[in-house]
């Protein structure tokens, strides 16, 4: 079944066209890597995805199981199942992890018609995920982000991912500014959490370091707001050793 | 047999009136003759703490003045925290003179939007050596409101040791709104600490699409920003029923404006 389908998507940034002409399926039980080089349009793909102002789609389509992605506003997005990770995770002084954490998934609730989590139930489900992920709870009591290294945000990042338990990820440069271990234990937070046959993963990603623990099912090379060639795990492989620059003239 | 004539009603004030510069005038003068030269004194006798709330409210006309003239003695301690909403026209007025040793402690919110326009006005004294104050104003301001922040601090020539902190932020929901922070600092001691800051924004972006993002829509993402922006203002209320029933009211008045 297709999750997400992307379709001859144009997008500009402030006048500046960026994606042109984007073309994309994901299936559930699928996990997709999007990898290329600086300016191809990475980001602005997540952002798009995201629904983040500024980012405006001219042309194409969107559809998230069978619902028109980009006619929903963002926490409308995220109701529905969909998770942006995002490069550089935002501060939010003087609002705590749990509360800012409960909020979201008790608005999530609410608007798919589902009870609110007890006080108590929450905090059982947000020390188990946080231990799962090896991040000390009484971060969890911190504001949001505020004073955390770059490697704390992106386990922050993965600690929500856990608690909110999306159905479909967009992970945009999840890896960047890990060190090996925590490069690890992200990656198989990812398969802990998003591995799953009623999931869809897409990984945004500069470098194939992640992809040997989380091992995608198709890979993709983003070049000039379009997919040039679309392989299978070997072909991040061929991109780490040969360099974006001959693949996109292969392609 | 003498007779006291009644004093005649001072004048309204004018715009040229430091303290008055930023008040709604038009709304001030019906109520002037009210409450003119009045004033609310309270004295806290040395080693002493006393504590003042301060919530303003809607009115027929809606102006709500509050006017305070404080004495603090001698090692002695009075905590002001105040709400400055409801009325179209609300003013907080206070007037500290720190004796030696002294403490002061004011936490302000400004909360207008529409027409509405709120001020905290403070003049501290600090008379004797020693005495410190601590002035912090928060304000989240929308429509075509006006809140305004006048804090004038005054260190005598032998008050040396004072230690007078003042931090005033605001926060403009809309473009329309203004916020007016004026720190006046006369200090004739040498030997002092006189920290002021003031900084005027508006709700960062990035924050509201994260919590947008994970699923908090923007009403609610804005009344948890704000709700930290304006906690700074009550952080320093060591009762906590006290401190929850003052910022349950800022976060009613809040939830209206959103």
């Amino acid at each position: 079944m297709t999750m997400l389908r992307i379709d001859n998507l144009h997008a500009e940034v402030g006048g500046t066209p960026i994606l042109k002409g984007l073309s994309l399926e994901i299936g559930a039980g699928e996990i997709h890597a999007v990898m290329g080089p600086n300016g191809a349009g990475k980001s602005t793909l997540a952002y798009v995805l995201g629904g983040r102002e500024g980012y405006e789609v001219t042309q194409g389509s969107v559809s998230y199981e069978e619902d028109d992605l980009l006619a929903m506003a963002p926490h409308e997005r995220a109701a529905a199942g969909l998770f942006l990770g995002f490069q550089y995770p935002v501060e939010i002084p003087g609002v705590s992890n749990l509360h800012f954490l409960r909020a979201a998934l008790n608005a999530q609730r609410d608007a798919r018609g589902e009870e609110a989590l007890s006080g108590g139930a929450f905090l059982k489900l947000a020390r188990e995920v946080a231990a799962s992920l090896k991040m000390d709870a009484e971060m969890l009591k911190r504001a949001v982000n505020v004073g955390f290294s770059g490697g704390e945000k992106k386990r922050n990042e993965m600690v929500q991912l856990g608690i909110i338990d999306p159905k479909l990820a967009i992970l945009d440069e999840t890896d960047s500014g890990l060190d090996i271990d925590a490069l690890r234990t992200i990656g198989e937070g990812i398969n802990a959490i998003l591995r799953k046959p009623d999931k869809g993963v897409l990984l945004i990603t500069h470098y194939q370091r992640l992809l040997e623990v989380v091992e995608p099912d198709y890979v993709h090379v983003l070049s000039d707001g379009r997919i040039v060639k679309t392989g299978g795990p070997d072909l991040a492989v061929r991109l780490e050793n040969e360099g974006y620059g001959a693949i996109e003239e292969a392609a | 047999m003498s007779e006291t004539l009644p004093l005649p009603t001072p004048p309204l004030p004018t715009k040229g009136d430091e303290a008055w510069r930023y008040a709604d005038l038009d709304a001030l003068a019906p109520v002037w003759p009210d409450i003119a030269g009045k004033r609310e004194e309270i004295v806290v006798s040395a080693g002493e703490s006393a504590a003042r709330r301060i919530v303003l409210e809607a009115r027929d006309p809606n102006v709500d003045i509050r006017t305070l003239a404080v004495r603090i003695g001698k090692h002695a301690r009075f905590d002001l925290h105040c709400l400055a909403i409801a009325a179209d026209y609300g003013r907080i007025a206070v007037e500290v003179t720190l004796e030696e040793g002294a403490h002061f402690e004011l936490g302000g919110a400004i909360l207008g939007s529409g027409g509405q326009t709120l001020e905290i006005v403070t003049d501290v004294r600090h008379a004797e050596p020693g005495a410190t104050s601590n002035q912090v104003v928060r304000s989240v301001l929308g429509g075509k409101a006006t809140g305004s922040f006048l804090g004038k601090v005054g260190v005598a020539r032998h008050a040396q040791k004072t230690d007078a902190a003042q931090s005033v932020k605001a926060m403009l929901l809309d473009r329309t709104a203004r916020a007016n922070a004026k720190p006046e600092l006369e200090i004739f001691a040498d030997d002092v600490k006189c920290a002021h800051g003031a900084t005027v924004g508006e709700l960062d972006k990035a924050a509201l699409f994260y919590m947008a993002s994970r699923g908090i829509p923007p009403a609610e993402a804005r009344r948890l920003m704000l709700r930290a922006f304006i906690a700074d203002a009550f952080v320093a209320i060591e009762d906590e029923a006290a401190r929850e029933e003052i910022e349950g009211r800022a976060l009613e008045a809040l939830g209206a404006m959103l």
